[in-house]
């Protein structure tokens, strides 16, 4: 180590001390046929431990993108991000996170029980303990009773359920969740997204979570990431003050409108910036 | 008159075993100048005409609705048929079988094929009930089909060396199980399920090598349409002299047929996972083997199977034209080979059946293994909630 990487080091540390999730000037542009896409440019985030961070912004912003950059599933192609003060790459290899895609993508030949062990197979955790593990994950997504049937047995949102149950499964501390809850109809999705907040209140995991929709965002976050698109960039950043304990009838209170008021406002102007 | 369908095809039935009774039954005898055989002869033949005559009248008024009304029609055919051969080979009629008669097989034609149609369209819940009637429809067809076939050759009297009927090659084939088992050792057991093994295991094995390292799938792919272009009746003798006579020789052309289906199928099969679901096991970090075992293989499994029904197709044609070019003296392709030439075609018919049966067995006991081993596969789903 060079005495110029210790003294980086040294002086990036009280920063990264309680920091998840640290991101400078992140850029990721897509070579395509049709020519470049930027899709992330010019990204500042960080994200502290204990965090449920929203990011909220019309589609083809790169929300996703920028959630895969943090999973290293996709390599950024400038500036400076770490996961728990190690690299993304190192991150995943360390199982830092647990991630819910989009769609279920549950193995069809598994049982609903056998998806959700499949981590923890991987992560090679003995049988009884697997089986525990899973048993609990399906009791938090309300799932028990359904380990036996196969996914194509289960209506969409239980089979996304179960998906939520496989990234539970091995405890990490960062959950990465993209719009987990979009194809679900509304009174699914806000029982859903209280079983969510209790969990987080509960355990003290650190939440990345992508979503359409300004109400949910504002119910579930600490902060609010607002993005815009064409290039994907991070227009503002909300903090709330909400407990963490908190129901669904804050969603009445004059503070959650005057919030919701501001995110809408940041993602109108991040439009007509488009125009 | 309130709208009355007629079922056309027992009338049909009724009128053409109606005619049957009035046309001559059989054709006049060179030597002797005289008809060979009259109905009015033979009491078993007229019963079984009158009842088709009756039973196609009936139903033709009634209509054929039931599965009952469909067995009571297949009932009268397969005794209507039971009789025809009788008149054919008791009666002397085999060779100069008449007007009456084909006017006869006419009728049971039609009463066949509204009886089985019935029944193919029979749908039950019960799965036992319905199980059988899907079982009856094809048992039914074939044995149609055999009968059809004798009573043919018989009634024309087709030389046995052209076509010999299948009773004669069915009494063949009992009476030469010691000679069919032998040659079914030899180039099923022996050959076919060594090379079957040895090919598609290979292949299995290189597919995954060859899905590891991206120049082999570039180079050796188009290589391989080449080979599984070779026509076999070349690559036969070659694999005799380097193997010798016996089955090794059979089971290295297998090798070479099986493999290439395999191979390609396998590669494909590889990247029949999503994109979605690598990226799943990406952030698990499982690695290259531990993916390839939880995710790509079962992915896989529906290409493997895929290739593994067409080679055990192509095992079976292998074998047997490979031993048309050196063999030790047992085999059914020898035995075809040598009893064509010996002009014994009911030998080579009999072992044609043993081939078919053998092939038609050795597939569907693939196709089960796929059922149960990929009943996850959207094709075979049952919902059971
Ligand atoms: N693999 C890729 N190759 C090329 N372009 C991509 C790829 N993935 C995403 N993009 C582009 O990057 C932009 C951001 O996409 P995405 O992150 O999926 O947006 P969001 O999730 O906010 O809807 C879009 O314009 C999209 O077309
Ligand atoms: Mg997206």
């Amino acid at each position: 180590m060079t005495l110029k990487q210790v003294v980086n080091n040294v002086a990036e540390m009280p920063a990264s001390k309680n920091a998840v999730v640290d991101i400078k000037n992140l850029s990721l542009t897509f070579q395509t046929a049709d020519g470049p896409v930027y899709a992330l440019s010019d990204v500042d985030l960080t994200i502290n431990e204990g965090d449920f961070v929203s990011f909220i912004g019309p589609s083809g912003c790169g929300k996703t993108t920028l959630l895969r950059v943090i999973a290293d599933l996709e390599k950024a192609t400038g500036g400076d991000i770490s996961i728990n003060g190690v690299s993304p790459e190192q991150a995943r290899e360390n199982r830092a996170y647990g991630y819910v895609f989009q769609a279920p993508a549950l193995l069809p030949w598994r049982s609903i029980e056998r998806n959700v062990t499949l981590p923890l197979e991987i992560m090679e955790i003995s049988k009884e303990e697997r089986i525990k593990r899973a048993h609990e994950a399906l009791k938090l997504v309300e799932l028990n009773g359904f380990e036996k049937k196969f996914p194509w047995q289960l209506s969409g949102g239980m089979q996304q359920r179960a998906s939520i149950a496989r990234a539970l499964s091995f405890d990490a501390d960062l959950l990465l969740m993209d719009e987990p809850f979009g194809a679900l109809d509304e009174i699914v999705r806000d029982h859903l997204n209280e079983q969510l907040l209790k969990l987080w209140a509960r355990t003290n995991k650190t939440v990345a979570f992508v979503t359409h929709s300004i109400p949910e965002a504002v119910y579930l976050s600490t902060k609010i990431v607002v993005m815009s698109p064409r290039p994907g960039r991070i227009i503002d950043v909300i903090e709330t003050d909400f407990p963490r304990e908190r129901n669904l009838d804050i969603r009445e209170t004059p503070e959650f409108l005057e919030i919701a008021h501001r995110v809408r406002e940041g993602l109108r102007a991040g439009h007509s910036n488009d125009e | 008159m309130t709208e009355m369908k007629l079922d056309k095809f027992c009338l049909v039935g009724a009128i053409a075993a109606l005619l049957a009774l009035i046309f001559p039954l059989a054709g006049i005898d060179a030597d002797t100048g005289k008809q060979v055989a009259f109905v009015s002869d033979i009491p078993g033949l007229a019963i079984a005409m009158a009842l088709c005559v009756i039973a196609g009248a009936a139903f033709t008024w009634l209509g054929v609705r039931s599965v009952i009304s469909g067995v009571i029609i297949l009932a009268v055919a397969v005794f209507g048929c039971w009789q025809a051969i009788a008149t054919l080979y008791d009666h002397g009629v085999a060779g100069f079988a008449g007007t009456g008669f084909w006017l006869f097989i006419l009728s049971l034609w039609a009463f066949v094929w509204r009886g089985i149609d019935v029944i193919a369209n029979y749908r039950s819940l019960e799965t036992a009930k319905q199980q059988i009637a899907n079982v009856t429809v094809p048992v039914a067809f074939g044995f149609w089909l055999l009968f059809v076939w004798e009573v043919l050759v018989a009634g024309f009297g087709v030389p046995q060396v052209l076509l010999p009927p299948p009773s004669m090659i069915g009494v063949r084939f009992v009476t030469s199980t010691d000679i069919m088992a032998a040659d079914f050792y030899q180039t099923f057991v022996k050959a076919v399920l060594s090379g079957y093994v040895l090919g598609c295991g290979s292949a299995f094995v290189m597919a995954i090598a060859v899905d590891r390292v991206p120049f082999l799938k570039r180079g050796l792919l188009p290589l391989g349409n080449m080979v599984s272009a070779l026509p076999i009746i070349g690559v036969a003798p070659i694999m005799v002299m380097w193997f010798g006579f016996d089955w090794q020789s059979k089971a290295a052309v297998i090798v070479i047929m099986t493999f290439f289906p395999m191979l390609v199928n396998t590669v494909t099969g590889l990247n029949a996972a999503g994109k979605l679901e690598r990226d799943l096991m990406a952030t698990y970090a499982s690695g290259y083997w531990s993916t390839l075992f939880r995710l790509r293989l079962p992915a896989a499994m529906p290409f493997v199977f895929n290739a593994l029904k067409i080679n055990s197709t192509l095992a079976l044609i292998g074998a047997i034209v490979a031993e048309f070019f050196g063999t030790p003296i047992v085999g059914m392709g020898f035995r075809i080979s040598t009893e064509v030439g010996r002009m014994n075609i009911d030998m080579v018919w009999a072992e044609i059946a043993l081939a078919a049966l053998a092939g038609t067995a050795f597939y569907g006991a693939v196709a089960y293994i796929e059922r149960k081993a990929t009943s996850w596969h959207p094709s075979f789903r049952v919902r059971r909630h």
